[in-house]
């Protein structure tokens, strides 16, 4: 499934990938292994909450001067022998990263793993304008060989079982595989290899981007990063302009916690700091450099109210211990990002009406506010979405109906009182002992997997206002 | 501890469904010497709206509800999520009214039950109505929102004559969520499931939470599962002092 179904109603992408018992299968998996693997980390590293703290304080002072900061990643870039562009929509940084292509008459480009690149389709583009892009991250190589989308900002295979990899390898790289990681990891550096070698460009995103020095940082898992930023003749990084801090040491407090937040490592494998082309001197690296600084939104938001969402590390922390993405998977949310933070950011990139469902999407249980790295509030912001789509009657009338009728209940409490008596009357014909069984209309969606309790035969208010034992 | 006054905030769900929640809280007080009050013609505190995105509305019903305990020395709340409502929400939504002073004072005279007897009367040991194994789900908003779970397990860890176990996923939401429950059902349920097959595990008689919320989704699911575990507020359980 991928943003093509956005015609099917949320309620029922989300049902259908319930029904998906390898989806089930892998997604149970794979996030209980991170939350493990997260909790871990952080319980070895008595820092960790105070470097928690720090990290948001910096995304918070680098927000405030956020122009100054890419005023100095911009000089300092180009003193190095690069080129930034400024992109403001996606079409904007698809049309850049296609004209960089062509003039340097491109055929083939390769990519590490990157978010943006997803955010602005950016494999479509090129693939259109005559130039193959390939994924060599292994999780972004699979889905594309899938002709699927990312279902995890870190683990974009992560709905994928080993069997269902090895059957995709075995048809579509006509070699045997067996459903074993390392084995299918072989198979994929031999199928890369040629690749690195052949690409003209190497696209990646950004972790970050230093603005003092004008580095961008990689952070990755399989050295993948490296062969596409060293390899071929150019190189472009594309990245959304929150992801600039302002200095090496700013940059340090991050990597203290971005690994153990993903995958519970200390520091991912690889740490790769890129500036500029080659120099002089120089024994590898790209002729050109150029940095795309995307937009795409997230200026607006500086002074709106999802800013908070820019300090997004894009760990996926959230995703894995968020019950609902547990449950559904990526694909179901329907947009590049999924997960808690996935709405606040779709909400950012495409607008309130696109999150009227997936703004409900939460039970508001708090756990990605609680493994969030930098502690946003993605349930309070989720609330105020939903207090948006309600305000501005984005919200179904029925829905509006309900809440001002139940609004004006609890300012009334004889109209409560006669609410109570008339839900007892109504129960009748379905209590049993207590509860209500299967009930059609208003609650049938709830009594089809669960009793309901009936309301009470005397509600405790009224047993207080007769009751002289109770009252004491 | 005697001299003590207490009002109860029975809370919407408490009042309608679970009134035997109420009248335990009541007898647990009383025994404690604790002068127990309900102010009258209380109706809920206005989560559902507030988390719904119906915040002029909230703002409304968090008004006359906080006038309604404006005299109270404490205010006792049986749900962790309607406590946190109070005493986080309040503030912010009747500062409005030109009352964020008043919310505030509120605010700190408000606890969750667990918590008022455990931090405020400082009573840990009690002897229980159920005698057997127990187990203990965490509520989100107790949790997360008032960083509560050592009260609830202190309580149920001395309890003469119960035996608390732990729970596999104890901290993970149980998949009401309000309004979730009924807009996204089947999502819902399949939390449910997998916290119900998660309380079976336990071989508990008693599954207890401290929020009316998660005993409705898991007393629900396991009443329609024929359960043997029996989904219960923690005030039920606390008997006499031991």
């Amino acid at each position: 499934m991928s943003t093509g179904d956005l015609g099917t109603p949320f309620r029922q992408r989300a049902g259908g990938a319930m029904q998906d018992a390898f989806l089930q299968e892998a997604l149970t998996i794979a996030t209980t292994k991170f939350i493990g693997l997260r909790r871990e980390a952080f319980a070895g590293f008595p820092d960790g909450e105070s470097l928690r703290d720090q990290a948001r304080a910096i995304k918070e002072a680098t927000l405030q001067q956020l122009d100054r900061h890419l005023e100095t990643l911009i000089a300092n870039v180009e003193r190095l022998g690069g080129r930034v562009h400024y992109a403001a929509t996606p079409a904007e940084a698809r049309a850049i990263i296609v004209d960089i292509a062509r003039a340097s008459g491109a055929r083939m480009a390769v990519k590490s793993k990157s978010m943006a690149t997803e955010e602005i389709h950016l494999n479509e583009a090129l693939e259109a304008a005559g130039i193959t892009p390939i994924e060599t991250d292994l999780g972004e190589y699979i889905i594309q060989l899938a002709h699927e989308r990312p279902s995890h900002i870190i683990a974009p295979a992560i709905h994928k079982t080993k069997g269902q990899v090895a059957e995709l390898f075995t048809r579509e790289l006509k070699r045997p595989a067996e459903p074993d990681p390392e084995a299918l990891t072989r198979i994929a550096r031999v199928e890369l290899r040629e690749k690195f070698l052949q690409a003209d460009i190497g696209i990646t995103g950004a972790n970050f981007a230093v603005a003092d020095t004008g580095t961008i940082v990689l952070v990755t898992n399989e050295g993948n990063g490296r062969m596409v930023t060293s390899l071929p003749r150019v190189h472009v990084a594309v990245m959304g302009v929150e992801k600039v801090v302002p200095s090496m040491s700013d940059l340090m407090v991050f990597l203290a916690i971005l690994a153990k937040s993903a995958t519970g490592q200390k520091l991912s494998v690889y740490t790769s700091l890129v500036q500029g082309p080659r120099r002089g001197g120089e024994l590898e690296g790209p002729e050109e450099f150029h940095l795309v600084l995307l937009d795409g939104g997230r200026i607006a938001q500086i002074d709106g109210p999802l800013r908070e969402a820019l300090s997004c590390l894009r760990c996926g922390a959230c995703l894995n211990v968020c019950p609902v993405y547990r449950q559904i998977g990526g694909h179901a949310y329907g947009y590049t990002y999924p997960g808690p933070i996935g709405i606040l950011l779709t909400a950012m990139m495409e607008g309130t009406e696109a999150v009227r469902d997936l703004a409900h999407a939460s039970s508001l249980c708090g756990a990605c506010l609680e493994a969030c790295p930098v502690r946003i509030d993605i349930p309070r912001m989720l609330i105020e979405l939903r207090r948006e789509v309600d305000d501005r009657k984005i919200a179904p009338w029925p829905e509006r109906v309900v809440f001002a009728l139940l609004a004006r209940l609890l300012q009334r409490p004889r109209l409560y009182r006669l609410a109570a008596r008339a839900g007892r009357l109504v129960q009748r014909p379905f209590v049993a002992s207590g509860r209500i069984g299967r009930v059609p209309l208003f609650f049938g969606e709830w009594t089809r997997t669960r009793d309901l309790p009936a309301v009470a035969a005397r509600t405790f208010q009224e047993r207080w206002a007769t009751d002289r034992e109770l009252r004491g | 501890m005697t001299g003590r006054r207490a009002s109860l905030m029975v809370t919407c769900l408490g009042d309608l469904f679970f009134p035997h929640v109420g009248v335990a809280i009541v007898r647990v007080l009383r025994r404690l010497g604790v002068a127990v009050d309900v102010p009258a013609d209380q109706t809920c505190c206005g989560l559902p709206l507030f988390n719904s995105g119906y915040h002029a509305e909230a703002a409304a019903v968090a008004r006359r509800t906080a006038a309604l305990f404006r005299d109270s020395e404490h205010v006792v709340v049986p749900s962790g999520s309607c406590a946190w409502m109070v005493k986080h929400e309040y503030p912010g939504l009747l500062a409005g009214a030109g009352l964020a002073r008043e919310a505030e004072d509120l605010a700190a005279r408000t606890h969750e039950f667990s918590q008022f007897l455990v931090r405020v009367l400082g009573v840990t040991e009690f002897s229980s109505t159920v005698p057997g194994r127990v187990t203990y789900h965490d509520s989100c908003h107790l949790l997360r929102g008032l960083h509560e779970s050592e009260s609830p397990r202190t309580l149920l860890g001395k309890l003469r004559g119960a035996e608390l176990v732990p729970l596999t996923g104890a901290d993970e939401c149980c998949g009401f969520g309000g309004s979730f429950a009924v807009r996204l059902p089947e999502v819902s349920s399949q939390i449910l499931a997998k916290k119900v097959a998660n309380v079976e595990a336990t071989g508990a008689a008693c599954l207890v939470a401290c929020d009316a919320g998660c005993l409705m989704q898991m007393g629900g699911g396991l009443t329609r599962n024929r359960s043997k575990v029996r989904a219960v507020h923690l005030a039920e359980l606390l008997g006499g002092e031991r």
